[in-house]
């Protein structure tokens, strides 16, 4: 029997917290460290340096990302009457907030969201940029609250400078950071209660799925594909912890064994065709057009077990990329598939 | 200077026995990378094999490889239009930029001068951003980065020429300069604007050459084939030209009209390698160069030269880029500029010293 989370008899949520990337994940993986302004590592820009960062879930991965309850002392110039719950107007220029705060009843607060935010359908999308956050575009919506998921300037400094509150909240590197976030946010909006039964519940879903996964006696293989010239990633990375919770081997790990590329290698064609993965996952439909057709007609693809049995499946890149709520769903994808295989 | 000897002797003996052997070293080299390439990756197939499989592909012929499929199609359909590509792609930029450098006497021209850079990456950026579906089964993002990279050409060319005066080679450069500023000016607009198929852009302009096919072969070939003949064509008039525009005239040649004609040919070829393979640097203002050096500056042959150590050198600088980090993939353009950035400088501390 897969045990849930892979931690035998231990208690899942600490289980998972100790799977560190290799120590890439900046002050994340403790998930207590305060997220004031100054905190964040920077970095230079460059096509190479851009192209990695854009990558899938690793949106933001120079930016430390943000967890626990003490995430609120970055409330600055907010006055102590605010506390517990004084937020009225939020903004979320981060997808994966805004998908949180809907999950934890703060979403009636939120008043205006990025133009990536697509999810949940009622919520306020704008044309904010989440890539090139702009102070004054945000301040135009008066709020008391914003919530980042990356600092590319001064942004956080601007918005405290004119006395609103802000979260910063980068990408997770594990499902605790997820778990972490979701109670940041929660003690942040006052939504306490709220943020505590969506991590319970999340908890006790993912625990079934995985407890759901088939035995084998030999563990299935995978690859997860974020665009069409081959990026994917390693099992080192936040996805690659919600595919071995289905039981599933990554076939790309020997392309950044060191984590020099964060966890997302370009995979060498020749390397996946003969790694020959037993399951395709593509997390490029939206962005990059492409189906289980599309894959089968790639020069030499014909001969991978995958297209030959059917199991490339089709993925929603923006659930396959964000670690937010919907993480249960793209989990339950995954088991599903590896179940369908027999 | 390399280039002086180059003025006083146009004719630098083409057809001499130093000439022939080093053509025979450039089809040297081709064989030699080709075989390199189609036989090294991330997965060892051993050579024997490799060259049994590509045997069997030949008509008429049949040869058992004992390969199983997955390493048929790594051999076929994933190495060898790997190596033609290579092969093609360094061949044209190295090639148009000996011409450019020819046509315009200075050794800082490349490939890219007139803007093909900066059209093909706004037109690979329209394609990306529009979605634009596959037009009769082939990729329309090369096609579009084509049609912009030709585009930018033109309207260098057109906008250094004013009521019929053809300008100065400055002139058209300027004006290249401009449009280039002008093209990635909206390019960089347009990819603002749609800020979530950034990756796919930074993914074209880093290159496309790690999943390229025969596909791309098939699409690059004509226009590959109208560049390769003109440029060889073109080696005597780049002779005449490189003596001065007075004495050209006074030969025969209408300098003006001769290098436009060569600047559309080289043009068509970078523009074509571009729209296949993304931004490759540095092997279209080095490798005529090292060739100038090594064999002289007589463009009989430094053009074949160039075409024949061009598509050398890429298709090594390919091998490197996929088993370097094996089995990740490192960008070309990576390579050719880290081997070809320090080369150029001992080039120019040479030229400095002579």
């Amino acid at each position: 029997m897969l045990s849930p989370f892979g931690g035998g008899e231990s208690e899942p949520a600490s289980a998972v917290r100790t799977r560190h990337p290799r120590g890439k994940g900046i002050g994340s993986a403790d998930g207590q460290r305060s997220c004031r302004s100054g905190d964040h590592t920077s970095t230079t820009g460059g096509p190479t340096v851009m192209a990695h960062k854009i990558l899938g879930p690793l949106l933001v991965v120079v930016i430390a990302a943000c967890g626990g309850a003490e995430a609120s002392s970055a409330m600055s110039g907010v006055p102590a009457a605010a506390e517990p719950a004084g937020h009225e107007r939020i903004v979320s220029i981060s997808t994966v907030a805004t998908e949180m705060l809907f999950a934890i009843d703060a979403g009636d607060r939120v008043v205006a969201v990025d133009s990536m935010s697509n999810y949940p359908a009622e919520a306020p999308t704008t044309d904010l940029s989440g890539y090139q956050p702009n102070v004054e575009a945000i301040l135009g919506f008066a709020p008391d609250l914003v919530v980042l998921s990356y600092d590319p300037g001064d942004v956080v400094a601007g918005l405290e400078a004119a006395g609103v509150a802000t979260l910063l909240q980068g990408a997770a590197y594990t499902l605790a950071d997820t778990y972490d976030q979701i109670t940041a946010l929660g003690a942040i909006t006052g939504n306490v209660d709220e943020a505590a039964a969506l991590v319970a519940g999340m908890q006790s879903e993912m625990a079934e799925l995985a407890a759901s996964v088939q035995e084998r006696d030999e563990p299935l293989s995978y690859y997860h594909e974020l665009d069409d010239t081959l990026y994917t990633v390693t099992s080192s990375t936040f996805i690659g912890e919600v595919y071995a919770l289905a039981g599933l081997v990554n076939a790309a790990d020997a392309a950044d064994p060191d984590g020099a590329s964060w966890g997302y290698p370009q995979l060498s064609a020749e390397y996946l065709l003969d790694a020959d993965p037993d399951l395709i996952f593509l997390a490029d439909t939206r962005c990059c057009s492409q189906t289980a057709v599309t894959v089968a007609e790639r020069p030499g693809w014909e001969t991978l077990t995958a297209v030959t049995n059917g199991t490339v499946v089709e993925l929603d890149d923006d659930v396959a990329s964000r670690w937010g709520p919907r993480i249960v769903d793209l989990l339950r994808v995954i088991v599903d598939s590896v179940n369908a295989i027999s | 200077m390399t280039s002086e000897a180059g003025r006083l002797n146009p004719d630098g003996g083409g057809r001499s026995l130093l000439g022939i052997r080093w053509l025979l070293a450039g089809v040297g080299a081709v064989l030699v990378s080709a075989v390199i390439g189609v036989a090294t990756g991330p997965v060892a197939i051993p050579l024997g094999q490799v060259i049994r499989e590509l045997l069997d592909r030949l008509p008429l012929l049949e040869v058992d490889s004992s390969l199983s499929a997955a390493d048929r199609a790594i051999v076929w359909d994933l190495r060898a239009p790997r190596v033609v590509l290579g092969l093609l792609v360094g061949a044209l930029l190295a090639g148009s930029g000996a011409a450019y450098q020819g046509v315009f006497r200075n050794p800082l021209a490349d490939p890219y001068l007139l803007g093909i850079a900066a059209g093909a990456g706004l037109g690979a950026t329209i394609a990306i951003v529009a979605e634009l579906r596959d037009v009769l089964g082939v990729d329309p993002v090369p096609l579009v980065a084509f049609a912009g990279a030709l585009m930018a050409v033109t309207a260098a060319g057109t906008l250094s020429v004013r009521r019929g005066r053809v300008g100065s080679p400055t002139t058209l450069i300027l004006a290249g300069v401009a449009v280039a500023n002008f093209f990635t000016a909206i390019q960089t607009f347009v990819q603002q604007q749609n800020s979530e198929t950034l990756q796919q852009v930074f993914a074209w302009i880093l290159g496309r050459l790690s999943t390229a096919g025969w596909a791309e072969v098939r699409l690059l070939l004509p226009y590959a084939a109208v560049c390769v003949v003109g440029l060889v064509l073109a080696v005597g008039p780049l002779d005449v030209l490189a003596v001065g525009d007075e004495e050209a005239s006074t030969l025969g040649l209408r300098p003006r009209a001769a290098r436009r004609a060569i600047l559309a040919v080289a043009s068509l070829g970078a523009a074509a390698a571009v729209a296949v393979s993304g931004l490759i640097g540095f092997v279209g203002l080095v490798v005529p160069h090292a060739v100038r050096l090594v064999a002289g500056a007589s463009h009989r042959r430094v053009i074949p030269l160039s075409l024949l150590f061009g598509g050398a050198f890429l298709a090594l600088a390919d091998v490197v880029a996929r088993t370097v980090q094996a089995p990740a993939e490192l960008p070309i353009g990576v390579i050719t500029a880290f081997v070809g950035a320090p080369f150029f400088l001992v080039i120019l501390r040479r030229q400095m010293a002579s």
